[in-house]
């Protein structure tokens, strides 16, 4: 099952249709008890970082989230869900958020709209090799809309142009990452989160395999 | 890098798209679910669901409708219309809508701007502008035989009234033009000017403006692109503009002239005089940076 982290933070559902119209086992979950036994997580977020990292505590469901990062099960993080996964943001000084990627979130460059509420063009990062991204054209258009991107660091497989060279998605391991609603992206977006259901599929029968061999056991 | 919106707007009584002349001659275009997929795959950027029924009960079919398309379509859509409480957006986002559009209940309390925004993000929330040109002030100066609506040709017209204003001495023709806040569906003058009201919105927390010009609304001649551009150059937030588009020259104007960050127009895709990969097509073969359609 994926689970899709439900923290109480606005409209969650399309990610969780998205999957599902991917074929894949995703639910909406809220209790950390389920969440704790899923095999792919993905995380959402809208709005500000602030009340979403306090959310996340709130909820129990950030605990879940590192927990499951530490096991290696493939997560996905959202837009501020993508956000939450650094070290803290310039929108919520002193808030801290999961720290699972190295550095922090930065408002967008200066002279440009603020939020970037558009489609943009994807820009791969030169000599990285991402899973998250494979498959996709040379220069695919995604959505975004957010007023603030993590800083550029060695995690970062894409970027947008919005005044200046701005982080698009990031990639650590199984820990992926877009600043781009991928499930607001279209035929693009769809293919991305194929690429995480293919990842999440791979972990799911290894996880039945040991179900298997435990219950023959009993 | 900034590209311009493309969106295709459906409005929806009862559960079907139709589509009328300032809010008469209604016919019927489709079924919304299944226009919205088409434009989706025609490589509409955005959508947008105006609920035009009056009754209660036909919005629970609305409600139906946006669980529906957020189950087939994979692009971001808005639902406006009937939103009068925090409880009608709180069900339609989370039905899968990605924004509501508020209009008469933030004129009535503005507050419900900034709740909304903490509560589901800011970019979720919409205020729908629907503006109408105020007749020229008629005061001591005003010249006898002058048409009130100077509107009626367009923004370029517009100006050159204003130039003609300005030669009697008074001020240009963007600071003399004023377009009026409408609600209840275009029905009710507010008293309130539309520009401010709009800066108003931007500092409420509203994430994008939903600019229609009623004076252009299902006429075919075009966007207020004075209107369009008072708005876009007194607020930060995006401008959607909205009203009037009748030609694929109408959707580059709105974006150049206009300035808008977004481009809404109905009539012209349900009647497939165009479709939206053409008017993509067309935009970027004047200039104007698009998601390219998928072809």
């Amino acid at each position: 099952m994926i689970a899709v982290l439900d923290y109480g933070i606005g409209n969650l559902r399309s990610a969780e249709k998205a999957l599902v119209h991917l074929g894949a086992d995703a639910r909406l979950v809220s209790d950390p008890e389920v969440a704790a036994t899923a095999t792919g997580v993905v995380m959402p977020g809208v709005g500000a970082f602030g009340p979403c990292a306090a959310a996340l505590r709130r909820s129990g469901l950030g605990e879940v989230a590192l927990d499951a990062i530490a096991r290696g099960v493939p997560f996905f993080g959202i837009c501020v869900g993508f956000q939450l996964l650094y070290e803290g943001s310039e929108e919520a000084p002193g808030v801290a958020g999961l720290g699972v990627l190295g550095g922090t979130v930065r408002s967008l460059p200066e002279g440009v709209k603020r939020p970037q509420m558009q489609w943009n063009r994807l820009c791969r990062r030169d000599g990285t090799d991402s899973a998250l991204l494979a498959g996709l054209g040379d220069e695919p258009w995604v959505y975004f809309v957010h007023s603030f991107a993590p800083q550029i660091t060695e995690d970062v497989v894409a970027t947008c142009d919005y005044g200046g060279e701005v982080v698009a998605a990031a990639e650590r391991g199984r820990v992926w990452g877009t600043q781009f609603h991928p499930e607001k992206s279209g035929t693009v977006g769809l293919a991305v989160l194929r690429n995480f259901v293919k990842a999440y599929s791979a972990e799911e029968s290894t996880a039945a395999a040991r179900r298997a061999w435990i219950s023959s056991a009993q | 890098m900034r590209s311009v919106r493309v969106i295709p707007c459906l409005d929806v009584d009862a559960g079907r798209v139709v589509k009328g002349v300032r809010f008469v001659d209604l016919f019927d275009a489709g079924d919304p679910v299944e226009l919205a997929a088409r434009y989706d795959a025609e490589g509409a950027d955005e959508l947008v669901f105006l609920d035009i029924t009056a009754s209660a009960h036909e919005r629970d079919t609305m409600v139906e409708v946006v669980a529906r398309t957020a189950e087939q379509v994979f692009i971001p859509f808005t639902v406006g219309g009937g939103v009068r409480t925090s409880e009608d957006a709180r069900r339609l986002l989370r039905a899968g809508a990605d924004k509501v559009a508020l209009n008469t209940s933030a004129v009535a309390d503005p507050q419900l701007v900034s709740e909304l925004g903490e509560e589901f993000g800011a970019q979720c929330i919409v205020v729908a502008i629907d503006a109408r040109r105020r007749p020229a002030k008629s005061g001591a100066n005003s010249r006898v035989g002058r048409k009130p609506d100077v509107g009626k040709h367009g923004g370029a017209g517009g100006e050159r009234d204003g130039a003609d204003t300005g030669a009697d001495g008074r001020s240009d023709g963007r600071e003399e033009a004023s377009w009026e806040v409408y609600t209840y569906g275009g029905r009710q003058a507010t008293g309130i000017d539309a520009v401010q009201w709009a800066v108003r919105c931007a500092g409420l927390g509203a994430g994008e403006i939903l600019l229609t010009s009623m004076d252009r609304d299902g006429t075919r001649d075009g966007f207020d692109l004075l209107l369009t551009r008072a708005v876009v150059d007194s607020v930060t937030i995006p401008v959607v503009a909205s009203g009037g588009v009748g030609t694929l020259e109408h959707l580059v104007d709105g974006a150049t002239i206009g300035g808008a960050d977004a481009l809404l127009a109905a009539s012209i895709f349900h009647l497939r005089e165009h479709s939206v990969a053409e008017a993509k097509r067309y935009l970027a073969s004047h200039g104007v940076q698009v998601r390219p359609a998928e072809t």
